[in-house]
């Protein structure tokens, strides 16, 4: 993509409902073309920021710009956008070419350019000849490709989608996800999501934000997100994750110990941090980041990247889960504390077969954990 | 011989109780009626015996101009009070759906008040109202005559008409309103295009039930009605005061029939869904 350019933007926008703030202080910008994905728990605003930006509800502080004009007062039918309701609002009365022309006869566009161009859009969400029949007569998949093209057809500058597939059983959730995707690419609209679903969020979007009790958390990449989160909140909200509280050791330029009262060894970094000495601060752990190895003797497995006795701890493993593609286990260590492991399931007859009650060996890379100061 | 398996858990029309319940509710709701039908085409001043099929009361009823005029003035209020009460209830309802506003939680319940209030009572409060507080003007040329009647009749039957409505209105889900604003559409817009023909299968509904309670009303009517308009059932009462002859069952036999038929041909215009109207709203 060439030079992003900004199509909306919240500034310091407050929403309150009575003393309740559900959106506090956000601001933000989607950049045309984007994917954009409001992520983060129910009750956390985002639904309450989207429908702003549709103009159903008015923010109490801050403004908000589409294509640089502040359209915080102007009502919804008379801003650039369109919305894939949550659930979906088709006009049950008319047909399925009815639902999708009223956009354009609301507008008065002409009976040829209409007709033209609701096939167009039938066409684009793959419900070529299905114009004449009745929502009650489509299936909750095909009400969505319907939303999707009454929404489509009015080209608007950014298109707008509540939860899109939480209605949608688990097989069709996947391909939706896939078409939403393509679909997006194809019509070059910027899209805005709101979901509670991380995967879907990962999945679909190029942009994320996520939410917590109306306050922005963290914009990022999907990626980034995962890998680099910016708090506990994002951390744990975003995956799995195994988070230590612990305080800073040693911190080198090249290098970082965290000593964390829940684990019998020091935590060896690769990288150095940059906080106070001997303040409180988390170590967060991706479940698939840590090594699960059969206990043969009593030297820890080392990964050649930190020194001997640090980043590897023996355990019992308490739980465990086959999810077909992976196996999670939960691994008890000295103190009690469980540990997420998440291991790939590489082969059809795993040699290392873990039993439950077995005692193993955790270890992990020095890059592998996050470190977070809040 | 193979036996019977026992009912199952829902086939109620194979216990006993069941039959008899059925048989009781139908013995005590429609011989009556049919009593009253059969007995019209009775050849003898007295209903008691059977003496053989004539046509002679529905030919003196029509011919009874007295009794024709009552019908007339029957129709003609239905039919306004109608009017009136579903414009009435329908508005009403929409503003206890759509708004919160101070004072919604009295209006309510002042709304259920003429349903809730006894007949006699309204009566009687139309009766002095009319007479004191509000006369309504005597010798008025017809059907203006018949104002106080229809202001009666609209005053009880618009709330059952607005109950009807709101029923509807809370299987309407509110995102159907937003997409049509967020497609384009105004608030007049929206309401014509998708809030009415969501409402329209309870406009009907509130419209066949206030033309009946309007066209059966008796207490009411006989309190706010004048020598110059009298209506069908307050004619038949004065006419059943003397004895019960089979005039009055005939005139009752073709209000029966003009009621079903007219509830027949509203059902048939909605279509299927009119029978679960405000019931169910659109299927997931």
């Amino acid at each position: 993509m060439s030079q992003a350019k900004p199509i909306i933007t919240f500034e310091n926008v407050t929403k309150r409902f009575g003393k309740l703030a559900a959106v506090d202080d956000v601001s933000l910008t989607v950049n045309e073309g984007e994917f954009f994905a409001l992520l983060g728990p129910s009750g956390c605003g985002k639904t309450t920021l989207l429908r702003m930006l549709a103009g159903f509800e008015v923010p109490t502080e801050g403004r908000i710009l589409i294509d640089g004009q502040d359209v915080s007062n102007t009502p919804p039918n008379k801003r650039p956008i369109n919305m894939v309701f949550q659930s979906y609002a088709v006009f049950p009365h008319m047909t399925v070419a009815d639902n999708v022309a009223y956009g354009l006869v609301v507008d008065k566009v002409a009976k040829a350019e209409r007709d033209r161009r609701v096939e167009e859009a039938l066409s684009l969400v793959q419900l070529d000849g299905l114009g004449g029949r009745k929502p009650d007569q489509l299936s909750g998949g095909q009400r969505q490709r319907v939303a999707l093209a009454r929404a489509l057809v009015k080209r608007p500058r950014v298109l707008l989608l509540d939860e899109p597939l939480s209605a949608l059983d688990a097989k069709l959730r996947a391909q939706m996800r896939t078409e939403l995707c393509t679909l997006q690419e194809k019509v070059g609209i910027t899209f805005i999501m709101v979901t509670h679903d991380q995967d879907e969020a990962l999945a679909l979007a190029s942009r994320c934000a996520v939410m917590n009790k109306g306050v922005l958390q963290q914009v990022a990449s999907p990626n980034d997100l995962y890998e680099f989160p910016s708090s506990r909140f994002v951390a744990d909200f975003i995956g799995q994750v195994n988070l230590f509280e612990g305080v800073l050791a040693v911190d080198e330029q090249d290098h970082a110990v965290i000593r964390a009262p829940d684990l019998p060894v020091d935590l060896f970094l690769d990288h150095g941090v940059t906080g106070a000495r001997g303040a409180t601060l988390w170590a967060a752990i991706r479940p698939e980041k840590i090594e699960l190895h059969k206990k043969t003797g009593e030297t820890p497995p080392n990964l050649g990247d930190a020194p001997a006795g640090t980043n590897a701890v023996a355990g019992v493993i308490r739980h465990e889960a086959y999810l077909g593609g992976s196996s999670t286990y939960e691994v008890e260590i000295a103190g009690g504390r469980r540990i997420k492991v998440q291991r790939s399931n590489l082969t059809r007859w795993d040699q290392e077969d873990f039993a439950l009650g077995e005692t193993v060996w955790l270890c992990w890379h020095a890059c592998s954990p996050a470190v977070l100061l809040s | 011989m193979i036996r019977k398996p026992p009912p199952g858990p829902l086939e109620y029309l194979r216990r006993w109780p069941m039959r008899l319940w059925l048989t009781a509710v139908g013995i005590f709701l429609y011989a009556p009626l049919i009593a009253l039908m059969a007995f019209s085409f009775n050849d003898s001043r007295r209903n008691i015996v059977w003496k053989g099929f004539t046509l002679d009361y529905y030919d003196k009823l029509f011919h009874d101009s007295a009794l024709l005029e009552a019908f007339a003035n029957s129709l003609t209020i239905a039919a306004a009070s109608t009017v009136l009460s579903v414009a009435l209830g329908a508005m009403a309802a929409l503003v206890l759906w759509r708004f919160r506003f101070p004072g919604k939680t009295a209006l309510d319940g002042a709304l259920a008040l003429p349903i809730v209030v006894p007949e006699i009572c309204m009566g009687v409060a139309m009766l002095v109202f009319f007479a004191r507080v509000l006369p309504w003007p005597q010798d008025l040329p017809w059907p203006l005559n018949l104002g106080a009647i229809i202001i009666a009749h609209v005053s009880f039957s618009f709330p059952f008409v607005a109950v009807v409505v709101r029923a509807r209105m809370a299987s309407f889900n509110r995102e159907m309103e937003e997409a049509a604003r967020d497609l384009g559409a105004g608030e007049f817009r929206t309401i014509a295009d998708v809030i009415l023909p969501h409402m329209a299968p309870s406009l009907v509904a509130g419209a066949l039930l206030a033309f009946t309670l309007s066209l059966d009303d008796f207490v009411i009517t006989f309190f706010t009605a004048g020598p110059d308009t009298v209506t069908f059932p307050v004619k038949v009462y004065s006419m059943v005061r003397f004895s019960v002859t089979p005039e009055v069952n005939a005139a009752s036999t073709v209000l029966i029939v003009l009621t079903v038929l007219l509830t027949a041909v509203a059902l048939k215009l909605q279509g299927p869904s009119a029978a679960t109207a405000g019931h169910g709203g659109e299927k997931p």
